[in-house]
């Protein structure tokens, strides 16, 4: 693989990672428990398409083939995304779905303030913008996790379990492999594995103050970021997210 | 409108008793008031008529922006850009936004939003019929912001300059982006007419099922709204029904012309002597089939609200419950 490839994979993580979690988040518009939650996960999944689609410009460029922003969202089946199996796992209750914006958003959190110091302009650029918003994700799910959590009986139950359920998948999150060693001895982006510490201390603080226990590190599967083995979830959700694409190739909309 | 003058009940139902010579001077200096273009505030004096008129309006016109984003959010997933998806977000965000305030503004009058979310969800408040048909195509997403956000706009212009101060203001905030949802819309439908045979045939499709609901959007024609003489003499009506209606349809047409669109209507025509267009009979007895609950998607959309509240409120219940052990534990540590 050459620099170019190595990049333009590295930024469908990126993008893929943004478009997936704000994809299930648009699932949500009409359900959220009060309208001023209806505004603010309206108001991330804005955040998270509007991300996606710098990256996704970016790696479309970076590729060369002429597939700008929707082609790469649109016209890629499971086996060429590139998201991690967090972000594509159902909303669930509202607790699932606070659950998943805090775990994935606090790692982003650490990312996107390294990548502002990446080699590459352009994408710390893009990092700089998104760490923003990002930091408004992390602390918007954070509070709800310990109000959940410190809450009811029921709210407490719920939120233990969501944790619960999705620990599992934020150990992909952290793994390095060839992508990642080459981004990081570029200066691109960091090791991922150099990001589990802060990410560490920033979820056992939120965990703590919402009287949730931390799961037990068990076996992680991993698969999503490579492309390697996604979750049957996926195929649904792109099933809907690529409809009139799908339907209508020769459109313009 | 949002609003239809949905005022189904009937007239001289709200009883009158005699009025005393302070109430008598009372209203007459409101009246004065609202004459000279005075805003009426929430602590001023007003007559108790005035109130309920208000709260049945502005309450109706917020439950209209809540069930309004249920049709759109049918689409939000299936946008066919990121580019549509993120301003279709946007605008429905927005029509959140524009629930929020039009409740606050309700609040001023005395009402809790918990009793307006009530009324809604037992079914015994109403809101705009329009949010009662299905979006079925994308097209309808942009048939819904150039139509139905454009009669809102028409409607809603005059109401910045409602006499009541909380709603004429929430009005200014909410005109400014409802003008940006029109142009969303209509380009949406201009991408579609311009497009495909099939894009050319949904758009059509769709500006057929919408259009006579749009005019109904308007309410019922001035000779059936009994309530417009009184909310024109107070000012929180300032056109009737068929005026506006009449505005709309003046404004749109030329606009579907230029797109390549049909307009379903075989006696719609330039009448020169008005200066206006003349246009076949809106179908009544839909719209009062429809405001009685028989639309095509009057039960599923309640419902939508319904379950959304009802899987809500344990996450109400937690937050309540935490901010008041918040309390209680700071209230604890400075007693300490
Ligand atoms: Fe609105
Ligand atoms: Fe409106
Ligand atoms: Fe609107």
């Amino acid at each position: 693989m050459d620099r170019q490839e190595v990049l333009f994979e590295y930024l469908l993580r990126l993008g893929d990672n943004a478009l997936i979690l704000g994809q299930r988040l648009c699932e949500l518009v009409g359900w959220a428990p009060e309208l001023e939650e209806e505004m603010a996960l309206a108001n991330i999944a804005l955040d998270c398409i509007g991300q996606a689609r710098l990256f996704l410009s970016y790696a479309g460029e970076v590729e060369g083939r002429g597939r700008d922003e929707d082609a790469l969202a649109f016209r890629r089946d499971v086996l060429d995304l590139r998201n991690a199996l967090l972000v594509e796992q159902p909303n669930g209750d509202f607790a699932h779905t606070i659950g998943r914006l805090f775990l994935i958003s606090a790692f982003n959190e650490q990312l996107y303030a390294a990548l502002t110091g990446s080699a590459d302009r352009r994408l710390a650029d893009i990092a700089q913008k998104a760490l923003v918003e990002t930091r408004y994700h992390v602390r918007h799910s954070g509070e709800w996790v310990i109000r959940l959590g410190d809450g009811t009986e029921e709210s407490h139950r719920r939120m233990q379990k969501a944790i619960d359920d999705l620990w599992m998948y934020t150990g992909e999150l952290f793994t390095t492999d060839e992508i990642d060693r080459k981004i990081a001895e570029a200066g691109i982006g960091p090791d991922p594995a150099t990001l589990k510490p802060a990410w560490d201390r920033r979820v056992e603080a939120v965990l703590r103050e919402a009287t949730l226990e931390r799961p037990q590190d068990g076996w992680m599967p991993t698969g999503g970021k490579d492309g390697r083995m996604h979750s049957e979830h996926l195929g649904h959700l792109l099933a809907e997210m690529q409809f009139l694409q799908r339907a209508y190739p020769d459109a313009r909309w | 409108m949002y609003t239809q003058g949905l005022d189904l009940v009937p007239k001289g139902a709200e009883a009158q008793r005699p009025k005393d010579a302070e109430e008598v001077r009372l209203e007459e200096e409101f009246q004065k008031k609202i004459d000279a273009e005075i805003r009426i505030e929430p602590d001023d004096w007003m007559p108790e008529g005035y109130r309920r008129t208000l709260i049945r309006q502005i309450s109706q016109h917020a439950h209209s922006e809540i069930v309004g984003m249920l049709p759109e959010g049918n689409w939000v997933t299936r946008a066919p850009t990121l580019r549509r998806k993120a301003i279709l977000l946007a605008k429905i965000q927005d029509e959140a936004g524009h629930g929020l305030y039009l409740y606050s503004a309700c609040e001023t009058l005395g009402v809790s939003r918990e009793e307006l979310i009530e009324q809604l969800l037992s079914g015994k408040a109403k809101y705009s019929s329009i949010f009662n048909y299905p979006t079925l195509t994308w097209a309808d997403v942009g048939i819904i912001g150039w139509l139905v956000d454009g009669a809102a706009i028409m409607n809603q212009v005059p109401l910045q300059r409602c006499s009541y101060g909380p709603y004429a203001r929430a009005m200014i905030r909410i005109c400014r982006e409802e003008s940006f949802h029109q142009r969303q819309g209509y380009e949406i439908v201009m991408a579609m007419a311009q497009g495909t045979p099939e894009q050319r045939r949904m758009v059509q499709d769709a500006l057929n099922r919408w259009w006579w609901p749009v005019l109904m959007m308007f309410g019922p024609p001035d000779k059936d709204s009994w309530h417009t003489a009184q909310s024109m003499k107070w000012k929180i009506k300032r056109f009737t029904n068929d005026e506006l209606r009449q505005r709309f349809v003046d404004a749109v047409v030329p606009q579907a012309e230029r797109l390549g669109l049909k307009i379903p209507d075989p006696h719609l025509k330039w009448n020169p002597e008005r200066g206006h267009y003349d246009f076949g009979e809106v179908p009544w007895d839909e719209f009062w089939r429809v405001v009685r609950g028989d639309g095509p998607c009057n039960r599923q959309r309640l419902e939508q609200r319904r379950r959304a509240w009802e899987e809500g409120r344990w996450v109400r219940e937690a937050a309540l419950t935490y901010a008041e052990k918040r309390r209680r534990r700071r209230e604890a540590a400075r007693a300490a």
